[in-house]
């Protein structure tokens, strides 16, 4: 069975705004019956200040599908639709103290909806730009088609690059194999043919880098990951070397994310990759100001 | 409020005799069954006891045919890879739609490696065509692969007829029998089975051993090579304490095999016809007249599976279902698709599986908590209204991305 936090066996258990609102004026319709969840979000604007007065939802789906479209509807109320649309899924997740990776698409409905119900009071048209395939990597909760998309996309060709573009695979490793079939069937169509990376990369030899162009390269792999984590609202900054041990600080939606360690040791990795030699990576807490990115208003 | 354990067919209780006469096998029993000293020769006493009983139960000619295994899983794949190891230049599988990834899996990655599989499919009762089945066996298959019960639905193969069908055309056959094993009668010398797959957790027995029925004199090349255990058919030690457990536990399936086709089914009955009677919307999966005795798998419409599950946990009641969610893919279950069992149904199917320790208190206690979870889970759903599901709900809801 999932690990589901508290909250969300709570919110699933005693739903809060589900059902019906016959004086909706904005309404979001997402999802399908064949992926097996969908949500209808019903909202009450006030029309002089675009001010939610109430919301409340169906749900078709599992529990945290349903605890995350409960949770949604607590979130919004109140606020201004322009303040509703700062919600991301990351503060539908964090709002349920975390969901489980195969369950973030939960969360993701939950925030389109939100688009799909504005779009619908503003006489917008809602265009769904996602598409979800089959989950992965577990870690970090990426599906196929995101992985296939940025391969071709990016022409990659390793395992190695899919995991600097993706996150998917920079974990527990276990999805290599899968990454590998898709890639495999991407090289194909432009006729090339996959060709797995040695086991260790060419990189210097330990103890050859000079300690500028040791600091040259840790700083190059924190460069490289930054685009990806901010992507997911978060963010990670070098704060010092010492030795063997590298001190970073974990910002934004990173601070604190249940995933957190598995960032860290993807991250780690790729140091480790980019030096040729054992490193630890360690987090330092509390550099950012409080309360900086961490889900506002929640 | 004691739990009631309604997934049986996902795994079961060990039996408390069964526990009783493994547990020697780990302190003074522990000696090496190869090793020729007092210690190592009583545990070989042991094991020849426990492939007899295993023996009887399925109604083997030898018990040299009895190969124990680690699992179900390694059975299948072993019958498998034997049977295209030793006939290499045949190049084509046979098996069906509704198999167990067990199978599934290993089959698909076999065609990646250039191997032809034809998928037998099924009906809306998940019952095969043979004629079907008949065309393609030839002499450029090397196995058929098809399991005696599914474990979704509980829907039973006629593998004895369609191993005979096999036999005639010279292929060999194998069946996953891990769900019929224990709660179907077997008598596999009257048959044309060269292989056959057990699973000792699905018969009360621990987690952890298996066995591969090997029909003597049916071609074979073993997936673990290394010391002369199983007769060089399975190299590894023995795991000892389980392979005594499950010898126990056969006998136990045995002396139980009435009370099982006759109190365990009269159970299931009860629950299904007491939950039908008060949930509209809801059907039976699989084929009802056709079906393992202990097997009961029901569609509720226009809700998931997973919640219902939920739910159920709640109450203490513990069940399964074919929803995607539960399954961790974004499909419903395969067994669903496959007999064409629509989306607003298939995601919400529940499988309740009985065992010979339920009992009628508990099946009336499940029969009087399933409706209102029901009813509750519809009032959430967009795909219902005030007194039934909403007209064409396809089109009266449809979301953005379907």
């Amino acid at each position: 069975m999932w690990e589901y936090s508290e909250k969300v066996q709570e919110h699933f258990f005693n739903p809060r705004n589900a059902g019906p609102l016959n004086e909706a004026n904005a309404v979001g319709e997402v999802g399908s019956i064949s992926c097996g969840d969908a949500l209808r979000l019903m909202l009450k604007v006030d029309p002089e200040s675009e001010r939610i007065v109430a919301a409340s939802f169906q749900t078709f789906g599992c529990g945290s599908a349903i605890a995350s479209s409960s949770a949604l509807t607590e979130m919004i109320k109140g606020m201004t639709l322009d303040e509703a649309l700062k919600v991301s899924n990351q503060d539908i997740a964090d709002y349920l103290d975390g969901l489980p990776p195969e369950k973030m698409h939960c969360s993701v409905m939950g925030r389109e909806a939100l688009e799909a119900a504005v779009a619908n009071y503003r006489g917008e048209e809602w265009k769904d730009d996602h598409e979800e395939g089959a989950l992965i990597c577990k870690c970090f909760a990426i599906d196929a088609v995101m992985i296939e998309d940025t391969v071709r996309a990016n022409n990659l060709s390793t395992v190695q690059d899919v995991i600097n573009y993706t996150k998917a695979g920079g974990g527990c490793a276990a999805c290599h194999e899968g990454i590998e079939e898709i890639l495999a069937k991407v090289l194909a169509e432009r006729g090339e043919s996959f060709k797995p990376a040695q086991a260790t990369s060419p990189v210097a030899a330990s103890g050859k880098l000079s300690t500028l162009e040791r600091v040259k390269r840790i700083q190059q792999v924190i460069e490289q990951v930054r685009p990806m984590l901010q992507r997911d609202r978060g963010d990670i900054e070098l704060v010092d070397i010492d030795g063997k041990t590298i001190y970073v600080s974990m910002k934004g939606a990173c601070a604190g994310c249940q995933m957190e360690a598995l960032t860290l040791q993807g991250v780690q990795q790729q140091m480790m990759d980019a030096l040729g030699e054992f490193v630890k990576l360690v987090p330092v807490r509390a550099t950012t100001p409080a309360g900086a990115c961490v889900t506002p208003g929640a | 409020m004691n739990p009631i354990y309604l997934d049986n067919n996902a795994t079961t209780r060990v039996d408390p005799s069964v526990v009783e006469a493994m547990l020697p096998y780990f302190t003074e029993q522990f000696g090496n069954p190869s090793s020729l000293h007092s210690f190592g020769n009583k545990v070989g006493m042991a094991l020849k006891k426990a492939r007899q009983q295993v023996q009887a139960l399925i109604g083997a000619e030898h018990d040299s045919e009895i190969i124990f295994t680690s699992c179900g899983t390694e059975s299948d794949s072993t019958a498998i890879l034997s049977a295209l190891k030793a006939q290499p230049e045949r190049r084509e599988l046979i098996t069906t739609t509704v198999e167990h990834p067990a199978i599934l899996s290993l089959c698909q990655h076999l065609e990646k490696e250039g191997y032809t599989v034809h998928y037998l499919k099924v009906d809306g009762k998940g019952r095969l065509d043979l004629d079907e089945y008949a065309k393609l066996l030839s002499d450029k298959v090397a196995i058929v692969s098809v399991m005696w019960a599914n474990n979704e639905t509980g829907t039973l193969f006629p593998v004895e007829k369609m191993a005979e069908m096999a036999n005639a055309k010279g292929v060999m056959f194998h069946t996953d029998a891990v769900q019929a094993v224990g709660k179907v009668p077997i008598d596999l010398k009257s048959s044309k089975i060269d292989m056959l797959s057990i699973s000792g957790h699905k018969l009360h027995a621990p987690k952890g051993i298996g066995v591969l029925y090997l029909r003597r004199g049916a071609r074979f090349r073993p997936l673990l090579r290394g010391g002369h255990q199983e007769r060089g058919r399975r190299a590894g030690t023995e795991n000892s304490a389980s392979i005594v457990a499950l010898g126990a536990a056969c006998e136990q399936a045995m002396s139980h095999m009435a009370y099982e086709n006759t109190e365990v089914r009269a159970l299931r009955d009860r629950l299904e016809q007491g939950i039908l009677a008060q949930v509209p919307n809801a059907f039976v999966t699989g084929d009802p007249d056709n079906r393992l005795p202990n097997t009961c798998n029901i569609a509720f419409e226009y809700i998931e599976g997973e919640a219902i599950l939920l739910l159920l946990n709640k109450q203490g009641i513990a069940a399964s279902s074919g929803s995607a969610c539960t399954s961790g893919s974004l499909e419903p279950s395969h067994v669903m698709r496959a007999m064409g069992i629509p989306y607003t149904a298939a995601h919400g199917t529940v499988r309740f599986s009985l065992s010979r320790y339920n009992t009628a208190e508990e099946i009336d206690r499940v029969i009087a908590a399933v409706p209102p979870i029901v009813a509750q889970l519809r009032k959430l759903s967009p795909y219902w209204g005030e007194n039934g599901p909403i007209e064409n709900p396809e089109q009266a809801f449809a979301p953005v991305y379907a």
